[in-house]
Formats: C-alpha cells, sequence, structure tokens
C-alpha cells in the first residue's frame, strides 16, 4: 500500500461518511456543514488527481461561495416549528432502493470498460496556461466559455429579479 | 498506485448518495444539497478520466463548465427556494402541492 | 551540500535529513517529518511574531491619536502583549446555552487557519517558499475563503440574535469585497503570466505599483476590507452590535479572533508587497536570499504603517455605505483596471516594444503608468460628479440675534 493509496482511501471513506451525513441529519445547517466536510474532500481527491488548478477552485466557488449561500438560504428558510417534522418523505426506502439498483447499474456498467483497472500514466499533465489558451481559442472551447458566461448573467439577473420583486403590498 | 476503478467506484457511491438525498429529502435545500453532490461526483469521474486516458484540455474545459452550471443552477434554486418560502411559509417539497401562488 | 547563504533552507534540509537518516529512519519517513517541521516553523513563526504586531499596532495607534500608547509594562511598552496574553489565557469559557458546540468550537480555530494558510504561498526569497504552488494566487483567495465560512460559523453557533446578524452583515461584505479582490489580483498575474507568486515576483524589475497604480489601488482598498480593518470594521463595530459575532466569545477563543486580526493586518499588508511592490527583490537578494527576506519584511511594514495609519484617522463606514462602494464603485473600476493593462499591454507588443531589454521594460512602465494616471484622473472627475447632491433648501437663512426690533420677519 503506497501512502498515495492510504491517504486516498481515508479520504474517500471520510468524503463518504460525510455525504451521508448530508442527506439524513435533520438539522439543517448540520447538513449544511457537512456539506462543506463532504466539498473539501473532493478537493483533496481532486488533489490527489494531481490537479491542483480544481483543487483550489472547487474551495473558492464551492465552498467560499455556493456553500456559503446554502448556508444563508438555510438561516432564512428556517421554519418556526423545527425538528418535529420528518427529515425525509414518505417514500423515502424506494428512494433508498432506487439509489442502490442505480449504483449496481453504474458499477456493473463501469466495469466493462476496458480501461476499468488502467494504472495512472507516469507524466504529469497539468498546464493551466493551456487551459486557458483553449477557453478562449476559437478553435478550442471559446463557445462553451462564452455560453457558461452567459448562463451566469442570466443566473444572476433572474435571482436578483425573483428575489426583489417580491415586495409584499 | 491506485487503480482508475477505485475513482470511479468512489463517484458512483457519491452520485448514488446524493440521488438518495434528491429523492428522499423533504426539505427543499436539502434536494439542493443532493444535487450538488451528484455535480460533484460528475466532476470527480471527469478528472480521472482526464488523468487516466484522455489528458488535454478538452476534460478540464468540461469540469470548468459543470462547475459553472453547478454554480448557476445553486444559484436560481436558492432564490426560488426562498421566494416560495417567503409565500408559503414552508420549505417541504411535498406541501408545495398547488400551482396557484 | 548547498550553501548556506545561497540555500538556507536547502542547506538546513540536507543537514537534517542525513542526520535523521543517520538514525535509521526511511527516506519517505524523514521526508514527510521534513515537510511537517517546515510547516511547524511557518505557523510558530507567525504566531510569535503577532506579540510583536500587538505591540507596534498599539504603539503606534496610540501616537496617531495624540497619546504615548502602553509604556507601563517594561521598557516602551514592550511586554504589554505579554500582559494581554496572560489576561485571556487565564479567562473563564463561558459557552452559552443552546450554542452549537462543533461550530462555537471550530470557528477560532478556522480563522487563525484561514490566515496562517496564506502565509505558506509566500516567497520569502527566491528559493525561500513554503510550498511553490503553481496556483499560488488562487490558493491566497481560498484561504480567504475560509475565514468567511469562519465568520459565519461563529455567528450561527452562538446562539445570538446580535451575533448571527453580524456575521451576516460581515460574510455580506467580504463577499461583496471579493469581486474586485479577484479582478486586481488578476492584473499581476496577468503581467507575469502565470499565477505563480514567486514568478509574479521575478517578473517585476519594475514593480507594478507603478504599472498597475489603478490595480494597486483598488486591491489595497480591498484587501483592507477583507481584513475587516477600520474604516471597514462594521464587523466588528463596538458602538452597534457589541462585538458583532465575536460577542460569545471569551477568553483564549476570543483571543483567537484577536490574532487573526492582527495577523491578517499584516498578511495583508505582505501580500501587497509581493503582488505590486516587487517583493524580496531588491540588490543583492539573488545571492543572498536573507536579504531577501529583510526586503519583504521593510516593504510589508511600509504597508503595514500606512493600514494602521488609515485605522487611526479615518471614521467608520457604514454597511451600506460600504456595500455601495464595493458594488458601485471598486467593481467597475477594477474591471476598467484589467481592461487598460490587456489593452495597452496588447498595444505595445503589437507596436514592437514587447522586448525584454531594460529600455524596453521602462517605456512599457512609462506608457503604462501614464495610461493608469489618466484613468485616476478621470474616475475620480466622474465620481465627484456623480456625488454632488444638490441639497434642498429647507428654509431661509436664518435672522441674526440682534437687539434692535427686526420688523420684516412677519410671516
Amino acid at each position: 500500500m503506497t501512502p498515495l493509496q492510504i491517504i486516498f482511501l481515508i479520504v474517500a471513506v471520510l468524503t463518504l461518511g460525510c455525504a451521508v451525513m448530508v442527506v439524513s441529519t435533520k438539522r439543517m445547517m448540520h447538513a449544511a456543514l457537512w456539506l462543506v466536510m463532504t466539498l473539501l474532500g473532493v478537493a483533496v481527491t481532486f488533489a490527489t488527481l494531481e490537479s491542483a488548478f480544481f483543487t483550489v477552485v472547487q474551495v473558492v466557488v464551492y465552498i467560499g461561495a455556493i456553500a456559503i449561500l446554502i448556508i444563508f438560504a438555510v438561516m432564512l428558510t428556517r421554519p418556526e416549528i423545527q425538528e418535529k417534522e420528518p427529515a425525509l418523505n414518505r417514500g423515502a426506502w424506494l428512494a433508498g432502493l432506487a439509489a442502490l439498483l442505480v449504483f449496481a447499474g453504474l458499477a456493473a456498467g463501469l466495469s466493462l470498460l476496458p480501461s476499468f483497472g488502467s494504472q495512472r500514466p507516469p507524466a504529469a499533465v497539468e498546464d493551466i496556461a493551456a487551459l486557458g489558451a483553449a477557453l478562449v481559442s476559437p478553435d478550442a472551447y471559446v463557445i462553451p466559455f462564452e455560453v457558461a458566461s452567459v448562463l451566469l448573467i442570466g443566473a444572476l439577473i433572474g435571482a436578483i429579479y425573483v428575489t426583489g420583486s417580491q415586495q409584499q403590498p | 498506485m491506485i487503480p482508475l476503478s477505485w475513482y470511479l467506484i468512489f463517484a458512483a457511491l457519491l452520485f448514488c448518495i446524493g440521488l438518495y438525498g434528491v429523492l428522499a429529502r423533504r426539505n427543499a435545500v436539502g434536494v439542493l444539497m443532493g444535487i450538488e453532490l451528484m455535480l460533484n461526483a460528475v466532476n470527480v469521474n471527469l478528472l480521472a478520466f482526464w488523468r487516466y486516458l484522455y489528458t488535454g484540455t478538452g476534460a478540464q474545459v468540461f469540469v470548468a463548465v459543470v462547475l459553472v452550471a453547478a454554480a448557476a443552477e445553486a444559484v436560481i434554486g436558492l432564490a426560488l427556494i426562498i421566494s416560495a418560502y417567503r409565500r408559503r411559509k414552508t420549505v417541504a417539497a411535498d406541501e408545495m402541492t398547488l400551482l396557484k401562488g | 551540500m548547498p550553501n548556506f547563504w545561497q540555500d538556507p533552507i536547502g542547506f538546513i534540509a540536507a543537514w537534517l535529513h542525513s542526520v535523521l537518516t543517520g538514525w535509521g529512519l526511511p527516506t519517505e519517513v524523514v521526508d514527510f517529518l521534513l515537510a511537517l517541521l517546515g510547516a511547524g516553523v511557518i505557523a510558530l513563526g507567525a504566531m510569535l511574531f503577532v506579540i510583536f504586531l500587538i505591540w507596534y499596532e498599539r504603539k503606534l495607534i496610540g501616537r496617531i491619536q495624540d497619546r504615548l500608547g502602553p509604556n507601563r509594562v517594561g521598557p516602551y511598552g514592550i511586554f504589554q502583549p505579554f500582559a494581554d496574553m496572560l489576561k485571556i489565557f487565564t479567562k473563564e469559557y463561558i459557552t452559552p446555552e443552546g450554542a452549537d458546540l462543533v461550530p462555537y468550537n471550530l470557528a477560532p480555530i478556522l480563522a487563525v487557519a484561514a490566515v496562517l494558510l496564506i502565509w505558506a504561498v509566500i516567497p520569502f526569497a527566491h528559493n525561500i517558499v513554503g510550498v511553490d504552488l503553481p496556483v499560488g494566487l488562487l490558493f491566497v483567495i481560498a484561504a480567504g475563503g475560509f475565514g468567511e465560512l469562519a465568520i459565519m460559523l461563529a455567528g450561527w453557533g452562538s446562539n445570538n440574535k446580535y451575533a448571527l446578524l453580524g456575521g451576516f452583515r460581515a460574510v455580506a461584505m467580504l463577499i461583496s469585497y471579493e469581486v474586485p479582490m479577484i479582478f486586481t489580483m488578476l492584473v499581476p498575474a496577468m503581467m507575469a503570466n502565470s499565477l505563480n507568486l514567486n514568478d509574479i515576483v521575478r517578473a517585476q524589475t519594475v514593480p507594478f505599483l507603478l504599472t498597475a497604480p489603478l490595480a494597486a489601488i483598488i486591491f489595497f482598498i480591498t484587501q483592507v476590507a477583507e481584513a475587516a480593518r477600520s474604516p471597514f470594521d462594521v464587523v466588528e463595530a463596538d458602538s452597534e452590535l457589541v462585538a458583532g459575532f465575536m460577542t460569545e466569545y471569551a477568553g483564549l477563543k476570543f483571543g483567537m479572533f484577536y490574532v487573526a486580526e492582527f495577523l491578517h493586518a499584516f498578511t495583508i499588508s505582505m501580500l501587497f508587497s509581493v503582488l505590486f511592490l516587487a517583493g524580496w527583490r531588491g540588490p543583492g537578494a539573488e545571492q543572498f536570499p536573507l536579504l531577501g527576506v529583510l526586503y519583504l519584511f521593510i516593504k510589508t511594514f511600509v504597508v503595514y504603517f500606512i493600514v494602521i495609519l488609515l485605522r487611526g484617522s479615518l471614521p467608520r463606514f457604514r454597511i451600506d455605505q460600504t456595500l455601495d462602494l464595493s458594488w458601485k464603485v471598486l467593481t467597475p473600476l477594477s474591471l476598467v483596471a484589467v481592461f487598460l493593462n490587456a489593452l495597452v499591454l496588447k498595444a505595445l507588443v503589437e507596436a514592437g516594444l514587447g522586448g525584454d531589454s531594460l529600455g524596453a521594460q521602462l517605456l512599457r512602465a512609462v506608457i503604462l503608468l501614464a495610461a493608469n494616471v489618466g484613468v485616476i484622473w478621470l474616475s475620480g472627475q466622474l465620481m465627484g460628479q456623480a456625488t454632488l447632491r444638490e441639497r434642498p433648501v429647507v428654509s431661509g437663512p436664518r435672522p441674526l440675534a440682534v437687539s434692535r426690533p427686526v420688523v420684516e420677519q412677519q410671516e
């Protein structure tokens, strides 16, 4: 067992544990904090994949922005009676069954891939300058980049409109 | 050396936990947290494939776009949830059964 | 064995490595232990340095406010921080009832950790750097995000409505100031073609303060706001929200927030020196890295002095004024700063002045400086026009108090 394997196993088990806590805890604030831990675990997984850029971007975008947004939303939507209502639907057992079936299907389908057990190629491959050039180059990926930025502007304007025009008469 | 299968199984497990959260949670913000888990699982999968098989900028651009889409969707989703909460004073997804506002 | 003067960290690491492998430990374990030791040295050094910073700031604030500052405990009050520490260590922890224990206790630790993480990527010399990340600049932004999370946890975990409100306001302000901060951080990265902080320092034959002063000024303002220092300290507005999100903390937990605040102020000065004042560069810094460390600290203390000067002289902004400043003034200006430097640099390169010779660099620097000063002047004029307000006339001029009766004042 190389150190990288041990680190990956520990991080993976911790992340999955935090994810289970996210979906099963009753208090929404705790769920948000477990989500932060899960996102941190995913960032460390990116680091084991030798992608420093996405590790840091994951922390900046998800933990520094989306998680804080979710915490704000949790605090702004607290019902007055808390913890008296069940956290899960009536059909929760069916959801669990569906999740298990989906996992079984995914695992079976993925194991049929020819490259399922392949080892890591040794070369370090990340080149941020090339990523930046690819994002704005016309014969690379400038169109998805521009469409994504339009999506963000749309989301921004939509969010301001939706929450701004709810003035009670 | 970590085989690719470990990353793929990890991503599949994370995806299914998120799926369970989406289907089983009553609170709408909880559903959104499940969606974020699923999107993170997708990102792990993409980056694992990038590192092991298809190195180049294409997979990284895909990850960046998924990240952007997740952020935009979280913003709009939470704005809608907060707005719906102000109208109906509840956040439980199975109590918002009427289309009438 | 590398020479100590040329490469101090390499020398010490090689010596320790030989000692530890001489004791029979395998090489990976020794490498891991050396990395841990390096991290511990940086963290410990930063925390011990805060003691000096506390004394320096209190003396300086005292002098700015026309008083002496601490001068009882030791000559010139040098042992005042130790007295502070004793008091903070021996205070009783009072945990509020109903507080969420994990966020409540985690928040001060996370606040200090967020600031210490930045010290890991700052280049103290060309070969003295904690970890030479290729994405060092983004890492600094990520560490700032952790600080915001700490404030959120503190506000929530205290089970106190005032702390919660203080936490909300603080996080709203910090998030608003992240936008111009990230844009202006882009400017040195763009001009150095790299996100690595050491590369940014190496690219500054002319300090970026001279070639991008607009970005430098906006970066400075946003960093002062990110550290929640006066004039942006609505976060801890003592006259408004008791102590903001720190209300329910006592003893060492409050001490952690205290230390985090002072260290953050110094860290932003260090960041400014690295990004805009050419960091460790100076005569002789290439051959003797310890000289580089000295230059960095001198430049940092100059900027820290200005930060403390701002604290001592400016009144506090209201929360809506701070948010207005960020969204309506700094964000458009930072966009202009990025575009300005990008377009002028591109124009210069197209015009053939893109060479690496000293003359070409100086010419580029002069043209960039002129363009930036022009834009600063123009935006100053525009802002002056925009903030002129017609004050409504409420009444006519008042009658003077004179002894003779004034008969024409009958309405």
